[in-house]
């Protein structure tokens, strides 16, 4: 994808910093959730960030400003925009904008990215030297952590309450390290919204970790047991892991919500995320209904890239799953050799005991205490085994279905064009109809109907060619992504091989000289 | 087919005992095993300079049946009370890798055509390491015999090494002459040993506590060795089927990671080498040196149960002279039977003595030398593996 050059249309030169360029290149400034002034206007819109997180329709009107990128179209538009605007999807009259005449994505191959200008910075009440020396870096100076599991409650009414810490530079943080308690559901509430505010024009949200209605039960129900314990380790380091991949998201890390999120002592409570609840069953319903639209959609895909793109994470993600099984096969199976290590190590101490010659009963205590320490080694290696290599697997998995589902949004909203499209047509047809039939103000209404969908075909367009943008320079960030995640959590994973092999080889070597001393 | 692993595999087994087969005078092996279904057919193979025997050097083929009826010829006889029998070779058991086979064959098209090869590799290889095992069994305990001055001057013992005919009709008949009943009798020998009087021979005494109870323990340890052997292997067997995902996955990626997903594929396949190794390795010289000296010691309580119900001979033809020296009857056939029960015991006492100390002496040092054995094994195989991993990782951080 070719980085084009314009020239600023606010003739600042700050902003050709905040252009988007290759994939080479995390900048915020590429987030495409910004709102756009018109270029002719010599100050960017000001508006205040917290419409951004009432008003779910935000970013679709951002999306739609930001097709001034496209020279065909809105060179000249002058209006303003406000998230106030109750009209969004009227901005684009068709007065202010020359003519609009349906094109196939095929034209639009190769969009050309970067935004006039970035108001980013005022949407978030930000300065734009701020953003500015962001962006200068290639990594954002943020982390987060989840630790310190508390449970809180009695019984069923029962949750654990995990401590969120966040240590950063960012000045759109009050602060530079601050935490706050956090509990699953509001997990899964900041998720929920991120979803639904950026899945659909084309944003890969990092998926939450799953629900686990038996797991949480036995934390709920029962004191402290290995197995819950386990449970809620698992499950601090998925939230961790989700956390760190949201916040690593450039156009994520600017939401609100996530800020609110992060910083905020207080939270309201995320009902709608229960697996029973009313909004949980809509979802469930929704989700099938979705299903069987995936199925009649039938995409004239004209952009090859799409084609392959789709194919290879669906190679990827049977690859991953079995991959996974595999995985969780060594995990099962390194646990049972640590339990049966430990067994005869403890059989082995009691033959010592027995053993009436008296060095090969001191070696065979020692063997016992060799094979003690093995199977430590072992339990150890199993946790790695899970943490590092097993759970990476399921995270990917589960990204790639959310990859998957960005494709499908587009193919939805290609259809929702197509769609304009078929009631333009015939609502032409029957203008033309009346035309015949000499009835003045059905004619009257008929025109005005077709402006009405003239426009959304234009707006169907539009927003087609932005998604198909804007997903592929997510995928190709993800890429980027996958390939630093993975190598750096195998190079980890190793590590602890090699450590296995190192500790074995120092417990083997102090046992040798036990071994040649038996006489 | 002869490797140098296998080779070694082979040495490895024979020194579960102490070295054998050094004695010119009689030197036996077994070069070659046919296995046709269920059955196994041992080529026994004989070198000898004794009189005893018409030829030099002879071939014959027996079964398992054969080594067991032999083994059972020589504890059921009375000259041979006092010694320690070489324990019966274990019978020839494929069940596992036979099991396993199967359920690889069902599970063919959940993997890939690499996948399925290597699984197929393994099974062969545990399949064949049964095998040299059980040859390895029956050849040990015909080289006990061999090496045991008194036990090799047996008569069947010399049938079975010379006898080119089918043994199968003469097991017949020997089997309905004692047909189990020793076998039974056997069974409660624990009882008769535990719920005799002290024994008057501090030896003994502390020979019977110390063989019960360290009987019982290695049975376990045998037991729990073997469950650890296994789950080596499957850990091992894992790996084969992550390397193989590894390999898929680098065919499929267009990006760098392609390079590194083989390289993950072929250190997986190296390390799954590598612990099947050590699988094999810890069988080897842990579960079957344990298991071999629990049969070992299974025959030395034999032992000591065939002298205790000796002396429940010598106690009871006491008692019987005493009641006929009171009755005044009979009185010279019980001092015949006295003397005669007495010289048994004796003897028994004697030999048993003789032999429990130099089965103690074997049995140190076979420990000692499988310890160091696997010891060095484990050393070598995890120097190799952190070398592999090593290097990946340097390729990886590139």
């Amino acid at each position: 994808m070719a980085a084009e050059r314009e020239p600023p249309p606010l003739g600042d030169g700050d902003h050709t910093d905040f252009r988007e360029l290759d994939d080479a290149e995390d900048l915020f400034a590429s987030t495409v959730s910004t709102l756009e002034s018109s270029p002719s206007s010599p100050e960017p819109a000001s508006l205040p960030a917290e419409d951004i997180s009432t008003k779910p329709n935000g970013p679709k009107a951002a999306q739609i400003l930001l097709d001034d990128d496209q020279e065909d179209l809105f060179a000249e538009a002058t209006e303003e925009v406000s998230l106030d605007s109750p009209e969004r999807d009227a901005i684009l009259s068709s007065d202010s904008t020359p003519a609009i005449t349906p094109v196939t994505p095929t034209t639009l191959v190769t969009p050309r990215m970067e935004p006039k200008s970035l108001s980013a910075s005022d949407l978030f009440d930000i300065s734009k030297d701020e953003i500015e020396e962001e962006l200068n870096g290639d990594t954002f100076d943020i982390s987060v952590s989840v630790s310190d599991p508390e449970k809180v409650g009695d019984g069923m009414n029962a949750y654990l309450a995990y401590r969120v810490t966040t240590k950063t530079s960012l000045a759109m943080f009050n602060s530079s390290e601050f935490s706050v308690k956090r509990r699953f559901s509001d997990f899964l509430g900041l998720h929920g919204k991120l979803a639904s505010k950026y899945m659909h024009i084309g944003y890969i949200v990092p998926p939450a970790p799953e629900k686990s209605i038996v797991g949480m039960t036995k934390v709920k129900v029962s004191k402290e047991d290995p197995s819950s314990a386990e449970f809620v380790e698992k499950r601090r380091a998925a939230l961790e892991r989700y956390l760190q991949r949201t916040v690593k998201h450039p156009t994520l890390l600017q939401d609100p919500d996530l800020r609110q999120f992060l910083e905020s002592s207080e939270l309201p409570r995320a009902v709608s995320t229960q697996a029973l609840s009313g909004a949980g069953i809509l979802r469930m319903v929704n989700k099938a209904a979705d299903a069987v639209n995936k199925m009649t959609i039938k995409m004239n895909e004209s952009d090859a890239w799409f084609e392959e793109k789709q194919q290879q994470f669906e190679n990827l993600d049977q690859q991953l799953r079995k991959l996974h099984a595999s995985v969780e096969a060594l995990v099962c199976h390194r646990k049972e050799l640590s339990a049966n290590t430990s067994a005869f190590a403890k059989s082995a101490a009691m033959l010592g005991n027995s053993e009436d010659h008296t060095a090969l009963s001191r070696a065979l205590s020692q063997l016992a205490e060799v094979e003690e320490k093995i199977d430590q080694l072992h339990q150890e290696q199993a946790y790695a085994d899970f943490y590092l290599f097993s759970e990476l697997l399921g995270d990917y998995i589960r990204l790639i279905t959310a990859v998957k589902g960005v494709f499908d949004q587009r193919m939805k909203c290609w259809q929702k064009w197509q769609d304009a499209q078929a009631t333009l047509l015939k609502k032409r047809e029957a203008e033309a109809k009346l035309q015949y039939g000499g009835k003045p103000d059905k004619l009257q209404q008929a025109k005005e109907e077709i402006r009405e969908w003239e426009s959304k075909v234009q707006q169907g367009e539009r927003e087609f060619e932005q998604i198909s943008k804007t997903i592929r320079k997510e995928v190709g960030r993800f890429e980027k992504d996958r390939v630093k995640d993975f190598k750096a959590v195998i190079i980890k994973y190793l590590e602890s091989l090699v450590h296995t092999q190192q500790q074995l080889i120092k417990y083997w070597e102090a046992f040798l000289p036990e071994a040649k001393a038996i006489a | 087919m002869a490797s140098t692993p296998e080779e070694n595999d082979d040495n490895k087994l024979r020194s579960v005992s102490v070295d054998l087969n050094h004695d010119p005078s009689l030197m036996i092996d077994i070069p070659d095993a046919l296995s046709e279904r269920e059955k196994v057919k041992f080529t026994v193979h004989t070198k000898t300079t004794l009189a005893a025997f018409q030829k030099p050097e002879f071939s014959v083929t027996r079964q398992h049946e054969d080594f067991i009826w032999l083994h059972d010829t020589l504890v059921e006889s009375e000259d041979y009370a006092g010694l320690i029998i070489p324990p019966a070779p274990p019978k020839p058991d494929f069940e596992s890798p036979r099991d396993k086979m199967q359920k690889l064959g069902e599970g063919e098209s959940s993997m890939t055509k690499e996948e399925f090869a290597k699984m197929k590799q393994e099974l062969e290889a545990e399949y064949l390491a049964v095998f040299k095992k059980t040859v390895a069994m029956h050849e040990v305990f015909l080289q006990r015999l061999a090496s045991h001055p008194i036990l090799n001057k047996n008569r069947n013992f010399q049938i079975f090494l010379e006898y080119d005919q089918d043994l199968s009709v003469r097991r017949k008949n020997t089997k309905e002459m004692f047909g189990g009943f020793f076998k039974s009798m056997v069974k409660t020998a624990d009882e008769v040993l535990l719920s005799g009087v002290k024994d008057v021979d501090e030896f003994f005494e502390q020979e019977k506590t110390f063989l019960i109870d360290y009987l019982n323990r290695i049975k376990d340890s045998t037991a729990k060795a073997d469950k650890m052997t296994r789950s080596n292997k499957n850990v091992a067997e894992d790996y084969i089927h992550i390397s193989a995902c590894f390999s898929s996955l680098s065919a499929d990626e267009t990006s760098a990671l392609s390079k590194y997903l083989l390289k993950l594929s072929e250190l997986f396949e190296k390390l799954r080498k590598i612990d099947g190794r050590v699988a094999s390795d810890e069988d080897l010289k842990l579960s079957e040196l344990l298991r071999y000296y629990m049969r070992d010691l299974q025959a030395g309580k034999d032992l000591l149960y065939r002298r205790a119900r000796a002396l429940v001979d010598f106690e009871n033809s006491n008692k019987a002279l005493d009641k006929a020296r009171l009755k005044s009857k009979d009185v010279k056939q019980a001092e015949i039977q006295q003397q005669v029960s007495c010289q048994k015991f004796e003897k028994i006492s004697e030999s048993a003595k003789q032999e429990l100390t130099s089965f103690k002496g074997r049995r140190v040092a076979a420990f000692r030398k499988n310890f160091i054995e696997m010891t060095e094994l484990e050393i070598k195989h995890a120097k190799n593996k952190l070398s592999l991993l090593q290097s990946c990782i340097e390729i990886m951080k590139k």
